[in-house]
């Protein structure tokens, strides 16, 4: 019996592919949780950069919004959103954006807008945000997401941001130069684009979870690499930063 | 020209009904009081513009206020859903409420093109997604010089701009510090505006040479407010409070609770209730 959640990997499993110059755009919740645990693990100079418009932000306690004061404090600068949409991102300055979302097909697509027709959703969803242009601004995106049949789909209910399209080319046929989603974390597994097809197949599975539970969660016949590796278990000191990090945001927020 | 007021008298001259009204703030400085105001005043038929409705727009909608919204992300950010906003979309309650969804890329082109007097905001965005779909006013425009494609939606125009900052001075020169969003180009894009603040001083404090500052000639009302943006954050004044976001989840998810909770804290109250939240968190601090 593991000593960790499988949402532990998979906060960890993403940390990892995190790099000490790397230009970070992040989202709230795991994005957010891997970035900072990068960020106080092997990656103390990774920079993270919040749509708030904070750079180089450097948090002690997990923000719960995306423009908490804690990320002001901390921010070697903070600009405003016009110029952090406009200069830093639309300019080309991130390396790595962080996505997640309600519904993700294989290409990558994903949906954050609605579950159900647009015009009479079962379910509203808070929707895009800067989901568009992150997705097609940032060198290159991984996303975060947990797996199950209703969010891993054949086919999304909306398309709000692109990831590979439908595959091939087609992403670069858009006028799109960046490369899209490169790694797919989940916590059961990592994904990664097939070289031609861009579909995302499976290219290392978490310690202790089989083949047939990753094809269970997904929404259609999953494909794996050639070579599959398992993914390293998380490290104690992984384990213990991570958990430190999450006890200190719970007390700073039962506290506000 | 700013006019140093009271709230009623602030809202009462600038928020009629059937404006559009843009009640901004990104998770900082979020016009909680005035738009419990808007609310007292029973404003209806309203067209609401946020890049990030959270509990004001939710409390605005459920009220019956809104007629129309135009944005780019309605949740309740690190809890969930806005239950008022949903109910609205998915059921029609309390009536139905039309929608224009945009990016964030968007709405804060669309802002910054509309203060700086432009028709039309043009980014590179809006690129293979379904939103141009369900929004007819995204287009696209060619690059004279490139022939690069790229989005163009209208620049927003508001009848109102609706902003809490710290600070005033007594011409009604507005300081903004901290998290800044939209605040500055929603206040220069809007025909009329409303700017709540913690304090108005004597003198603006001594600030850094670019500190963000809104001249008196381009604002309307100034008020001052103290603990106008609780649950959101003041920098420098109180912080945000999580637990209430957190608590809205419950208050908002049933139409009872939520008109319960509304005729206690807002209905029934004025904008003196906010006063409590600056002076214990200032207390705290000290």
């Amino acid at each position: 019996m593991a000593n960790y959640k499988p949402t532990e990997m998979m906060t960890i499993a993403a940390a990892r592919l995190l790099k000490n110059d790397d230009i970070c755009f992040v989202g709230i919740g795991q994005p957010s949780a891997a970035c900072n645990l990068a960020r106080l693990t092997h990656a103390p100079d990774i920079t993270l950069i919040y749509e708030s418009g904070t750079l180089a932000t450097k948090p002690t306690v997990l923000p719960l919004s995306i423009g908490d004061g804690e990320l002001c404090d901390t921010a070697l600068t903070t600009v405003s959103v016009p110029e952090m949409f406009r200069y830093w991102l639309q300019g080309g300055r991130i390396k790595v954006g962080f996505l997640g979302g309600a519904q993700i097909d294989k290409f990558a697509n994903l949906n954050t807008t609605v579950v159900g027709p647009y015009d009479k959703p079962k379910v509203r969803l808070p929707g895009g945000g800067g989901a568009p242009e992150i997705a097609t601004s940032c060198g290159e995106i991984f996303i975060i997401m947990a797996q199950g049949k209703r969010s891993f789909v054949d086919k999304l209910d909306f398309v709000t941001s692109i990831g590979h399209v439908s595959g091939g080319d087609s992403r670069q046929k858009l006028g799109v130069k960046t490369k899209g989603p490169t790694k797919l974390i989940t916590d059961l597994a990592i994904f990664a684009p097939d070289p031609q097809t861009k579909e995302m197949i499976v290219v290392s599975i978490h310690p202790g979870v089989t083949r047939e539970q990753v094809q269970e969660n997904t929404g259609w016949p999953v494909k794996f690499a050639v070579k599959v590796d398992e993914t390293p278990a998380p490290t104690a000191r992984e384990l213990e930063v991570l958990r430190e990090l999450h006890a200190r945001t719970n007390r700073a927020h039962a506290a506000a | 020209m700013a006019r140093i007021t009271s709230l009623s008298e602030a809202i009462a001259g600038t928020v009629n009904d059937g404006d559009t009204v843009a009640l901004e703030g990104f998770t900082h400085l979020i016009p909680h009081a005035a738009c419990h105001e808007i609310i007292r005043q029973g404003r209806k038929e309203l067209t609401l513009v946020r890049m990030t409705p959270d509990l004001v727009y939710d409390q605005m909608i459920g009220m019956g206020c809104v007629k129309k919204l135009v944005f780019s992300w309605g949740g309740n950010p690190g809890v969930g859903s806005l239950h008022r906003f949903r109910d609205a979309v998915e059921n029609g309650w309390p009536h139905k409420l039309e929608i224009e969804e945009h990016s964030h890329a968007a709405m804060a082109n669309a802002y910054e093109a509309g203060a700086s007097g432009l028709p039309c905001a043009i980014f590179r965005g809006y690129i293979g997604g379904d939103l141009p779909k369900v929004n007819a006013k995204i287009k696209r425009v060619t690059c004279p010089f490139t022939g690069e494609e790229l989005a163009a939606i209208p620049s927003h125009r508001p009848d109102v701009a609706v902003i809490h900052a710290q600070r005033a001075d007594r011409a009604g020169n507005v300081m903004i510090e901290g998290v800044l969003g939209v605040q500055k180009e929603a206040v220069l894009a809007s025909k009329r505006s409303v700017v709540t603040v913690e304090e108005i001083v004597d003198e603006l404090p001594e600030r850094s040479l670019n500190a963000v500052v809104l001249p008196h000639w381009t604002v309307g009302h100034v008020v001052e407010v103290p603990g106008g943006a609780f649950p959101s954050y003041a920098q420098g004044y109180y912080p945000r409070n999580n637990s209430f976001y957190k608590a809205w989840d419950d208050i908002a998810k049933d139409r009872d609770s939520f008109h319960a909770w509304m005729k206690t804290n807002v209905l029934d109250k004025g904008p003196d209730a906010f006063a409590q939240y600056a002076r214990k968190h200032k207390a705290a601090a000290e």
